[in-house]
């Protein structure tokens, strides 16, 4: 190969004929449209369209050609290579489009693969089911309050009009610590939260207090001497037992969704008077007592089960917490978590809450 | 607490169509708790008659068996006037007798239908029937014998067998001691209809006198009123009226003797609790006083007790004869042989009556009614009742000598009504609803208060059957039960302010998120712990773990304290799922611990709020209550699968759930080696906090995971998670960074074994200098290559300025210097 001649001999200069160059021009073409995949196509043009291809021998060899020839064959060469050009990217174009949707259709997976490398986790849903109650009391305006679960007897008994003589206190209900005369017992109710919230807060209060309870309860199927309880309390002026029952009947509602409500029935407790039973609308019959014509069973007929407890603070509690009873009055409920929640998700053993089978959390996710 | 309805409206005039269940429901309403309704004799139905048996020929049968066949005349019953044929297998009976006829069509309890079939060679029309096959007993020794006097054959039996008594039973809260008595039932009955009623203890009661049997008291605070009666002459033998027996029976008493069972009729008519003694029994005065130490008494039912001085005693010559209130002695006890019998009725101070029975572990009807509170006046009326009814049914007199002692017994003595005011508007304001004054009034009044109105405040005086009505809120209650707590409306209060959730709270929640996300699984476990679980864990001997908060009465004598760790629990339910067929588990569980302190905590009255320094001393005495966070990781941690094999858990993924939490929490958290139990001692590490080590991580000793029966190689990790918390910063600083272009270098550098990563990683860093944006290790290579005792770590850093695009003299300088640092500083060798 050598670049352009400039020492020529007009005489010996090969003209660049027409017809030769038109025939390589074709024969380009012609093997380009044959040219099937993308590695023929670009055999075809090393061939044709490379340095040694006849064209690009021709283009060369114009250099050679007397001044007063060049031009003519200067258009010539060219105007044939740039058809050949023009051709091999139109190929190009076509080919690689094939071979793309062909790639394509090679690739495809089976999607129904198992993807699950690594196992999902999961909360539990005590703990969801304690802060979606929560939640919906702090959109209330409300506050979450919280205190120790190993707790002083006084805060959990005396402050809460519990007596020494009152029988809760016994062995038989409440795990006491050693030594007895330190007076510190596992808390029997979330109550002691209450208390600690009227010692160390000013009026008004609006807390909830969801956690952990122990009671020396034998463990089956729907008793364990651990649980949990979420209690409210709300202390302001004016406060009423139609703002307990307004409280109350939201809270229903918003956990057990439209139509459900409570009923308060005459009950004891030391820390409420007047004190109250809570009723919820059977979630399953939804009060109707009958589904499809058969008694229900949730319910066994009444329209109604047992949630909770409730009443207007005592007034001693008031005094013993520090609040001027004069001023204030208040409210305070108590409901299970576990039982709401074997209520909500129709869980019937209570052991599977405590029991760490990792199939429970998994079932519920991380959100109730 | 049960009560035929029949007794109950012996006192209330209830309108007739009143049907049961509208009597239960009113009564739950006003707070007597409907628990359930039982009929007698429910499931029978059709032709149950009394038949007179005419003839009973005995067949003996193939089978060894004799069976009667009878000619019964059951009257017009049966259609015909004439005899009716039946089949019976029972011999307790004679021909003249009369019986219970069940005739064909009728239905036995359990859907036992009846109807005329051949058995044993004759057709049987009907069955003569047996308390069992009636639903009434599990006593089976034949068929039931009426009374000769009872009905003409034919009378439907129904009546004669008292079937179809309706007994309710009711729940009764702790504070509604009246209610224990049909007298109090009643009285609630007639106010929830505004029905009268008719006080069973309106009875005319005989003057005290001095020539009763003589009785002193020596302690007035346990007994303010003792009242003594005595009948003599008295029938020992007499059986106890049917009503009595039946009505005992449907209150769950077992009939004992007349005597007996008269005190036990009259403490459910009345709930007064009455005792009965063998007047020849007793030796010398009655002296109620308080036990003297060392003192023993043989109770009634058999059991020999050791007096406390605090125990409320009769006494006769020979020492204690009964526990006061609770249960009588068996020295002085009535028998078969009684003729002149002794009747006691007390009131007693409630608590000493639930401090004796708690501390003898005895519950009796009488100790329940005296332990809650009586109506102090009711003595003398209830001893009335009680000697009337031995005249009436065991025969004999009643003694002209009437013994009423204590300070009580005198209206002159006697403490006045308890009287309470209050704001007339106070339980509209309280219950929330408009209660106009009139209701107030006639509410308290139905309860049986003498209501005085004066200005804005009434003065209730409370009636002696109400020992629960002390305070304000009570007569609240009382007028809120009366009015229905049905009409309070549904109000929510006007102004709740909250600020939301805690920061710590939130965070707790954040943290349970990542963890979840991580692919952990929450559980949830009881924190009691013993000796075997930390013995399991490894710890040595002194370990402060070991050192728990100690539970009186555990549930386990395996597990007396509440734990320090969470990890012996979370192993436990780790190696229950690895048991259930889980190849691999990632557990976490977040809960509080406890830390003894040596401290008492007072007790304070009630009548004030603490003081601060009180309030201190107070809270200074509970354990130290960090909330924790552990988690096991035991078994695969990444599944295997057609995109390869299955990880299985290591140290490294412990030690990352820690890291992860930090970069979360925005908490740079600083991971040194550790040698701690029940971590392996060379796959341990400490994290920390600003130089404050807060938990482990990593694998688990190989003995732990065999004594907890898990995986080998399992890891794990507990920390602090309330210090954690406190370690995160308010709010999170936004980063700067710079957009140029990166350059990156990598260096091999080839240190000792012992010298770790963290130290090489820091001397870079130190030693690059502030264009340095990141340095990570991405290989450790141990081997012939690098020699023994060494290890070469392979480190990519990444370059960048702030400012502009770094030149590659500027790069290998900023790289030399953090290679010059690590040498110096960890002896590292560029490779
Ligand atoms: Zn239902």
């Amino acid at each position: 190969m050598s670049g352009p001649n400039t020492d020529y001999d007009p005489v010996e200069v090969t003209p660049l004929k027409a017809e030769e160059v038109e025939a390589a021009r074709d024969a380009a073409l012609k093997a380009i449209d044959a040219a099937n995949s993308l590695e023929e196509l670009k055999q075809t043009r090393l061939d044709h369209a490379g340095d040694r291809s006849p064209l690009a021998l021709a283009n060369r060899e114009i250099g050679a050609l007397p001044p007063a020839a060049r031009k003519e064959a200067g258009q010539r060469v060219g105007k044939a290579r740039g058809a050949v050009n023009q051709a091999l990217a139109a190929r190009q174009k076509v080919l690689e489009a094939e071979h793309e949707a062909r790639m394509l259709v090679e690739e495809t997976v089976d999607v129904t693969l198992p993807t699950d490398r690594v196992p999902a986790g999961g909360r539990h849903p005590l703990t969801t089911g304690a802060e979606y109650i929560a939640d919906i009391f702090v959109a209330m305006g409300w506050e979450v309050a919280e205190g120790p679960l190993i707790e002083a007897e006084w805060l959990n008994f005396d402050a809460l009009n519990l007596g020494p003589d009152h029988p809760a206190r016994t062995m038989q209900d409440t795990f006491w610590t050693e030594p007895a005369e330190n007076h510190v017992v596992l808390r029997t109710h979330t109550s002691p939260v209450q208390a600690r919230t009227m010692l160390t807060r000013e009026a008004p209060i609006y807390v909830v207090c969801p956690g952990r309870v122990f009671r020396t309860d034998e463990y089956d199927a729907t008793h364990s001497p651990m649980f949990h309880q979420v209690e409210g309390l709300a202390i302001d002026e004016g406060i009423s037992m139609a703002n307990l029952k307004g409280t109350l009947d939201h809270f229903a509602t918003q956990m057990f969704g439209e139509g459900i409500v409570t009923r308060f029935r005459p009950s004891y407790f030391p820390f409420t008077e007047p004190s109250a039973e809570v009723d919820l609308t059977c979630f399953v019959c939804r009060g109707a007592q009958v589904i499809d014509g058969v008694t229900c069973r949730t319910c066994k007929g009444e329209g109604w089960i047992e949630w909770g407890g409730c009443g207007i603070v005592n007034p001693r509690v008031l005094v013993a917490c520090g609040v001027d009873p004069e001023k204030y009055s208040g409210f305070a409920f108590g409901m299970g978590i576990d039982r709401t929640l074997m209520f909500r998700t129709g869980l019937s053993d209570l052991r599977t809450l405590f029991e760490g089978d990792v199939r429970l959390t998994t079932a519920f996710g991380s959100e109730l | 607490m049960k009560a035929p309805l029949s007794w109950i409206k012996e006192y209330v005039d209830l309108p007739a169509d009143l049907g049961i269940e509208e009597i239960t429901d009113r009564l739950t309403a006003l707070g007597l708790k409907l628990e359930a309704i039982e009929t007698s004799g429910a499931g029978i139905e059709g032709p149950l008659v009394v038949g007179q048996v005419l003839t009973a020929e005995k067949e003996p049968q193939k089978n060894g068996k004799v069976i009667n066949w009878c000619s019964v005349d059951v009257g017009d019953a049966n259609g015909t006037g004439e005899p009716q044929g039946i089949v019976c297998g029972a011999h307790n009976f004679v021909p003249g007798d009369k019986v219970v006829v069940i005739l064909p069509g009728g239905v036995l309890p359990g859907n036992f239908q009846i109807s005329a079939r051949k058995t044993y060679g004759h057709m049987s029309a009907g069955m003569i029937c047996s308390a069992r096959e009636l639903g009434l007993g599990e006593e089976a020794d034949g068929i039931i014998v009426l009374p000769a006097d009872a009905p003409a054959p034919g009378t439907d039996a129904r009546e004669v067998l008292g079937l179809g008594e309706e007994i309710i039973e009711f729940e009764i809260n702790p504070d509604r001691a009246y209610a224990l008595s049909m007298r109090g039932i009643a009285r609630d009955a007639a106010l929830g209809f505004d029905v009268p009623f008719h006080d069973p203890a309106q009875r005319d009661t005989p003057v005290a006198n001095d020539t009763g049997y003589p009785v002193q008291i020596e302690d007035t605070d346990g007994c303010d009123y003792f009242v003594a009666r005595t009948v003599t002459g008295f029938d020992p033998t007499a059986p106890t009226p049917d009503f009595i027996k039946k009505r005992l029976e449907a209150v769950g008493v077992r009939s004992i003797s007349l005597a007996v069972d008269v005190t036990n009729y009259v403490m459910f008519e009345l709930g007064q609790p009455i005792h009965a003694y063998d007047r020849a029994k007793l030796q010398g005065p009655i002296v109620v006083r308080r036990a003297n130490a060392g003192e023993k008494l043989e109770t009634l039912d058999g059991t020999v007790r050791a007096l406390d001085p605090e125990d409320l005693v009769v006494c006769d010559d020979s020492g204690p004869i009964g526990m006061g209130g609770v249960m009588g002695g068996a020295s002085t006890e009535v028998s078969e042989s009684t003729t002149d019998v002794l009747v006691e009725v007390a009131h007693w101070e409630p608590r000493s009556m639930f401090r004796t029975g708690r501390r003898h572990k005895l519950t009796s009807e009488a100790g329940k009614r005296n332990e809650r509170g009586t109506d102090r006046l009711l003595p003398p009326v209830s001893a009335q009742r009680v000697v009337e009814l031995l005249v009436e049914y065991g025969g004999g007199v009643v003694e002209e000598g009437v013994t009423e002692v204590g300070p009580t017994a005198s209206p002159q003595t006697r403490a006045p009504l308890t009287e309470i005011t209050i704001a007339t508007d106070l339980p509209a304001r309280i219950i929330g609803i408009d209660v106009s004054v009139e209701t107030v009034v006639k509410s308290l009044e139905l309860v049986g208060c003498q209501v005085s109105v004066s200005g804005d405040s009434l003065t209730a005086k409370v009636p002696t059957y109400r020992t629960d009505l002390v305070d304000p809120y009570d007569l609240v209650e009382e007028v809120a039960r009366i009015v229905g707590y049905d009409k309070v409306p549904s109000v929510l209060p006007r102004r709740a302010t909250g600020r939301g959730l805690t920061r710590a709270q939130q965070l707790r929640r954040r943290i349970g998120r990542t963890l979840a996300g991580a692919g952990l699984v929450e559980v949830v476990d009881f924190p009691f712990v013993g000796e075997a679980d930390f013995d399991r864990l490894g710890l040595p001997a002194d370990d402060v773990l070991r050192h728990t908060v100690k539970l009186a009465n555990p549930l386990s004598s395996e597990e007396p304290g509440y734990t320090t760790t969470l990890l012996p629990g979370l192993l436990k339910v780790a190696a229950r799922n690895v048991s259930r067929g889980q190849d691999g588990v990632a557990l976490f569980e977040t809960a509080t611990v406890a830390f003894p302190v040596d401290q008492a905590a007072p007790i304070y009255g009630v009548d004030r709020r603490p003081s601060e320094e009180e309030l201190e001393k107070l809270l200074a005495a509970i354990p130290r209550q960090p909330l924790h966070l552990a988690v096991v990781l035991a078994g695969e941690r990444t599944r295997g699968g057609w995109w390869g094999s299955a990880e299985t858990a290591s140290w490294a993924d412990a030690i990352d759930v820690v890291r992860r939490l930090g970069t979360e929490l925005g908490v740079p958290v600083e991971v040194a080696s550790a040698s701690r139990a029940p971590w392996h001692p060379g796959r341990c590490a400490v994290v920390s906090v600003d130089g404050v080590e807060f938990g482990h991580a990593g694998e688990l000793h190989p003995n732990v995971c065999k004594a907890f029966g898990l995986p080998a190689r399992s890891a794990a990790v507990e920390i602090d998670l309330d210090f954690l918390i406190s370690k995160v910063p308010a709010t999170a600083a936004g980063p700067v960074f710079s957009t140029m272009p990166v350059a990156k270098e990598d260096v091999a550098l080839t240190v000792s074994t012992d010298v770790t990563v963290a130290a090489v990683e820091a001397a870079l860093r130190e030693g690059a200098g502030p264009l340095l944006e990141t340095v990570r290790l991405f290989d450790v290579y141990e081997g012939d290559q690098v020699g023994e005792g060494k290890k070469s770590l392979a480190f990519a850093l990444r370059f960048r300025a702030p400012d502009r695009t770094l030149k590659a003299e500027e790069t290998a300088a900023a790289r030399d210097a953090a290679v010059a640092r690590a040498a110096e500083l960890t002896g590292a060798v560029q490779r």
